[in-house]
């Protein structure tokens, strides 16, 4: 079987950014349940924590492209 | 026996390098496919801007309605609401200029004809990330002045002991780890995606015209999480566009908030 450690790497790191975007959405749909009115500043806020999570995910993928070569 | 000829062949991922895509000439002078997609989209959008807003009128018609509805977006929700009602009005026309060009050249990545994301190429995110740096360097400075700038960058009431540290952080944060993450996210989001996309519709056609018997049958989820991920790529499509422009008016912000 053929394969490339990176990309086990990169799945291995993608955990943490799951966890994190899982418990901001987690923590914005309690939020809009809560009180519905305030979903305009809510879904901004989520949005920016939601990128700001995932960037550790890209910055995965694009190291993994670059020990794989 | 087929199965020994086709067993022969083998799967080849895709990969980064099935993003360069030069049709004339080679090297750094070449032309590439993004280059042609960025160019037929500046135009596509230029001749429909000027089209729909040549005569605007009191009650807006169907064309006019979907671009003040965009334009509401950018200018509203964004520009207004995180900027500030005092100092955003000079940055809309920046803010709404990337986020059309961002939108259409990230559909471009699924819609048929063309299918290719300008952005999974890290040249084109770059330059716009540039222009958000200068524009909100330029900004503080004319603000604060070079020393105010520098001085703005540490919160006040710091124990002195702290302030060298925090100082370099928040300068480093400036300088280098904003237009990168700016840059990576937009790349890497675009990239990923159409690889994912790579991947289902090669390996769909792999196993369908090599794959032996019933692996032929496993190439219909891949068609259909082609598919599904094309539709997904349409969210992230709009997703990027908008945060890169709230990333962008959130450093452009940060120039005006008086205090830290």
């Amino acid at each position: 079987m053929e394969g490339n450690l990176a990309i086990i790497g990169y799945g291995l790191s993608a955990i943490g950014p799951g966890i994190g975007i899982g418990l901001i959405f987690a923590a914005y749909v309690a939020g809009v349940a809560r009180q519905p009115e305030v979903r305009g500043v809510l879904q901004t806020i989520a949005i920016l924590g939601f990128v700001l999570c995932e960037q550790l995910a890209i910055f995965g993928i694009a190291l993994a492209f670059v020990f794989s070569g | 026996m087929t199965t020994e000829v086709s067993a022969a062949e083998e799967f080849v991922p895709p990969s980064a390098p099935d993003f360069w895509q030069p049709l004339v000439g080679d090297g750094a002078f070449a032309l590439t496919r993004s280059m042609v997609v960025m160019v037929l989209v500046t135009i596509g959008l230029a001749v429909v801007m000027m089209l729909v807003t040549r005569r605007l009128a009191v009650v807006p018609g169907r064309g006019q309605f979907r671009l003040e509805g965009m334009y509401g977006l950018v200018r509203n929700s964004i520009g207004r609401d995180i900027i500030g009602s005092a100092h955003f009005k000079p940055y809309i026309p920046l803010l709404f200029t990337l986020f059309t060009l961002i939108l259409v050249n990230n559909l471009m990545g699924i819609i048929p004809p063309i299918q290719f994301p300008t952005m999974s190429r890290i040249g084109f995110p770059l330059a716009l990330a540039l222009g958000v740096y200068v524009v909100y360097l330029v900004a503080g400075v004319r603000r604060r002045g070079i020393g105010g700038f520098l001085k703005n960058l540490v919160p006040s009431g710091l124990p002195l002991f702290v302030v060298p540290v925090v100082f370099v952080l928040e300068l480093v944060t400036f300088l280098i780890t904003r237009p990168v993450t700016l840059t990576l996210r937009l790349f890497g989001n675009m990239f990923a995606g159409h690889i994912l996309l790579l991947l289902f519709a090669l390996g769909g056609e792999f196993l369908l015209l090599h794959g032996d018997g019933l692996l032929k049958l496993v190439s219909i989820p891949a068609f259909l999480m082609f598919f599904l991920f094309s539709a997904f790529e349409i969210l992230i499509a709009f997703l990027q566009a908008y945060v890169f422009i709230l990333l962008a008016s959130i450093y452009i912000a940060e120039v005006y908030a008086d205090d830290h």
